[in-house]
Formats: structure tokens, C-alpha cells, sequence
């Protein structure tokens, strides 16, 4: 008898925590890079890729087990990816939808791509305000679509 | 007080300031008197300069103030010492900054770094502020006003500061601004596209230099070591190259500005023509510079 084992792909649903829908399929692990999750991060993370999806044909969610993103992490989202929605899931109930947008200042968390800005040779924090549709460094000046700078 | 880190954080009126105040500046050259006393100016040079120094020197000097100097060849940046701790070291023993780095957006840091106002001399490709002082007071020195003139602006507009700097400093003035440069060497968008919407600025490029309409030439150099092959970096060069026969075709009472050096852009016969302003340019770093180091000074 030949035996057979289903293991479902489909992730678990969360009590509490956050899920990032309608990110750009290939995007999911930018977004864990531009949170700040990697295998320190306390809580279980899911990623799942090339979800199909009416709106985007294909699309990746993450899941974040037991942390509601507060609106200031929500934003950096925004820089992977501008379409994503965030929603806090708080008792298996949809609590809160946040859509991305791009944050006002962010601080250290983005690299200069100008090889010249005093950013890449001096030990000091970066610093990026929204201007208009992308993000101008505060010390060289320069001013970048978000997709550059992640 | 605040210092002088970028034209951006500028508005019309705080150019005006300065024009205003320069003008009182070079009365004040005349008279010989010195309005400063007890004052210390820091010039942080961490890259070659003749002309921005020595006129920093010249300018803290004729206010009445003592100038102290830093020689990048043998600071202790060249031992590893970050910008940061030495603007705060420098900080601790003058009363304005002036700095000058090959990092874009170095002054910005130093400005952050210290209590007494910093002054941006140049860094890297970003800005030249009193640069762009000194070009709009030679303007308005030399044709009486800024407004509806067209100034032309001819050679590597990518990589000169001072030509970032300045289109955003004509474009406050409602000067009608033609760019033009060999391609590849193109004034960036953004810079344009900022100029456009921020100032509204009548801005035209062109491909060829045509003095026809032209109230103020301002050339810069191409700069040679950016190209790959030398054969096309002489050829732009020459077709860049401002002759006298290009003059014949000027409009009248037209003004020919450089921020120099000039290498063979402009050939030397040209320096004897009464078009020929860029001496009387370098010059005015004097009065210009009193006047940021003296406001700076609270002596304004």
C-alpha cells in the first residue's frame, strides 16, 4: 500500500498580531529586512510567496505572530512596497486596516545610495524626509523613489 | 545664528540680505575699518582650494577677525579621526566654521556637530553657497538687475557645485536660464524639475551655445578626468570651447562669468575684452564672504 502524507501549504490563521497583505510577489523577505526581522526577532513570522491574487496576479503575505506594527513601522512598509495593507488582528478579529504611505522622516534605517554622501564614510545615522513622491537625504541632498533605497 | 549650508534652505530674501549687506562690505574695504574684534574664524580645508580659502582668509582679516587654518594633510582626519569629533574639537576654539569637504553633505554634518555656525565651502558635487553669492552679486553689480535676464550656463552642468548652487539661486531671482552641455553631462532633473517647481523658473535647454539672447555666459570647465576616452573629452571640449569668433555674435553689453580655474575654455585673448568678468568675480569673494563671516559674527 503506497502511503500518502498531505502537508497543506496554507499557514495557520493568528489570534493576535499583525498580517501584511498585497505585497508585490518577491517582496515578503524586503519586508522583514526593512522591519528589522531576522531570527532574533521573538515572535513566529510566516512568509508566504506568489499567492495568487485578483488584484496583483500574484502576491506575498507576511504573518506576525502576537506584535501589532504601530503606525511608525506600518509606514517603513511602505518603502518596499506602497500597496500593502496592514492589518492588526487582535481575537482572530480584523481590529484594525492600515494602508501603507510613505513615512514623513526616516532615521536610520536606509543607506545613502550616493557613493558621495558623507552617509557612507562617516559612523553616523541616515536620514531620509518624504519629498514629494520619494525620499530627499538630509545631507547630500540627493532625492530617491523609495524603491532605490531598500 | 544659523549658518549657510545650502541655497535650498535659502529664500529670496536672505540672498537679498547678503547682496545688501556685501554692498556695505565693500564701502567698509574702502574705509579700512575693521568691525570685528576678538573673533576667531576656522577655515577646515580638507580638500585643495586657492580662491574659496584665501578669500575666507581675506574676508575674516579685513573684518577685523583672527583666522585659524586646518591643513587635512596633516590632521588627524588622515589618522582616522571621524568629520564629527573634529568639527566638535574645532568648535571648542572659534566662533564660525568654514569648511570644505569632498563628502556630499558633510557640512550639514558639521553644522549638526557644532554650536557656532558653520559655513559650507563646497561639499563634494552638493553645494557652494557663497559661490552662488558671489555670482549673483557680480550679476546685479555688472547689469544693475537679476530679473528677466537670460543667463546661459555652458560646460559640465552634472558636476559642478557651484552650477547646482546657482540655478536655484537665478531661478529665486526670475532669471531666464538656458543650459547648455555636452551630453552625458547634464544638469540632473531634479535639480531642473526643483527650479521649476519651487521657484517657477523659466528654464531652456539647449544643445549648441547660441549668444544671440544671451545677457550672461557662464562657463565652467569641462572636466577632462570624468571621461573614459580622452579623444571625446578633448572633442567636447573644443566644441565647448567659448573662441572669439563665438563673441563676434554676442548680444550687446553681454558679461562672461567663470567660477575658475578655467583651463582652455576660455582662450586667454578673451580675458582683455570688457565682457570678460570673472577676475572682477573672484574679487567680489571678498566683500561677499565679509558679509556671511560678519552676519555670522553678529558684527552685521
Amino acid at each position: 500500500m503506497k502511503l500518502v502524507i498531505v502537508m497543506p501549504l496554507s499557514v495557520e490563521k493568528i489570534e493576535n498580531g499583525t498580517v501584511i497583505d498585497h505585497i508585490d510577489a518577491g517582496l515578503g523577505l524586503k519586508v522583514l529586512g526593512m522591519l528589522g526581522i531576522d531570527r532574533d526577532f521573538g515572535a513566529r513570522v510566516a512568509v508566504i510567496m506568489n499567492v495568487p491574487s485578483k488584484k496583483l496576479g500574484k502576491k506575498d503575505i507576511v504573518k506576525i505572530e502576537g506584535v501589532a506594527l504601530d503606525s511608525r513601522k506600518s509606514d517603513l512598509v511602505s518603502l518596499v512596497c506602497k500597496n500593502a495593507t496592514i492589518n492588526i488582528i487582535k481575537k482572530s478579529e480584523l481590529a484594525e486596516k492600515r494602508q501603507a504611505r510613505l513615512p514623513k522622516k526616516v532615521s536610520g534605517v536606509l543607506r545613502c545610495p550616493n557613493a558621495r554622501c558623507i552617509t557612507n564614510s562617516e559612523s553616523m545615522e541616515t536620514e531620509f524626509e518624504l519629498d514629494g513622491e520619494g525620499m530627499r537625504c538630509a545631507f547630500c541632498e540627493k532625492k530617491f523613489p523609495a524603491s532605490e533605497l531598500v | 545664528m544659523e549658518g549657510l549650508i545650502s541655497i535650498r534652505d535659502c529664500e529670496k530674501k536672505d540672498l537679498e540680505e547678503y547682496l545688501k549687506l556685501a554692498e556695505k562690505m565693500e564701502a567698509l574695504l574702502k574705509s579700512g575699518k575693521k568691525i570685528v574684534d576678538n573673533k576667531i574664524v576656522a577655515t577646515m580645508f580638507f580638500e585643495p582650494s586657492t580662491r574659496t580659502n584665501m578669500s575666507f582668509q581675506a574676508a575674516a582679516k579685513r573684518l577685523g577677525a583672527d583666522v585659524i587654518s586646518f591643513n587635512s594633510e596633516s590632521s588627524s582626519s588622515k589618522k582616522g579621526e571621524s568629520l564629527i569629533d573634529t568639527v566638535k574639537i574645532i568648535d571648542g576654539y572659534a566662533d564660525v566654521l568654514v569648511i570644505r569637504h569632498p563628502g556630499e553633505g558633510a557640512a550639514r554634518v558639521a553644522d549638526r556637530a557644532a554650536k557656532h555656525p558653520v559655513v559650507n565651502a563646497g561639499d563634494g558635487g552638493n553645494q557652494h553657497p557663497t559661490q552662488t553669492l558671489i555670482d549673483l552679486y557680480t550679476i546685479k553689480k555688472c547689469k544693475g538687475e537679476i530679473e528677466g535676464l537670460n543667463v546661459q550656463l555652458v560646460g559640465d552642468l552634472k558636476h559642478a557645485r557651484a552650477m547646482r548652487s546657482l540655478v536655484l539661486g537665478l531661478a529665486m531671482f526670475g532669471a531666464r536660464i538656458t543650459l547648455v552641455s555636452p551630453k552625458g553631462l547634464e544638469m540632473d532633473r531634479e535639480i531642473i524639475e526643483e527650479a521649476r517647481g519651487r521657484h517657477k523658473a523659466d528654464i531652456e535647454e539647449l544643445n549648441a551655445i547660441d549668444l544671440s539672447d544671451c545677457d550672461v555666459l557662464y562657463v565652467c570647465r569641462v572636466q577632462k578626468e570624468r571621461f573614459a576616452d580622452q579623444y571625446e573629452a578633448a572633442k567636447v571640449q573644443h566644441e565647448f570651447r567659448i573662441s572669439e569668433e563665438y563673441l563676434e555674435n554676442a548680444k550687446a553689453g553681454m558679461i562672461i562669468l567663470h567660477p575658475l580655474p578655467k583651463i582652455d575654455e576660455i582662450p586667454e585673448a578673451v580675458d582683455e575684452s570688457p565682457m570678460a568678468r570673472y577676475f572682477q568675480q573672484a574679487k567680489y569673494g571678498v566683500p561677499v564672504r565679509m558679509a556671511v563671516l560678519g552676519r555670522m559674527l553678529g558684527a552685521v
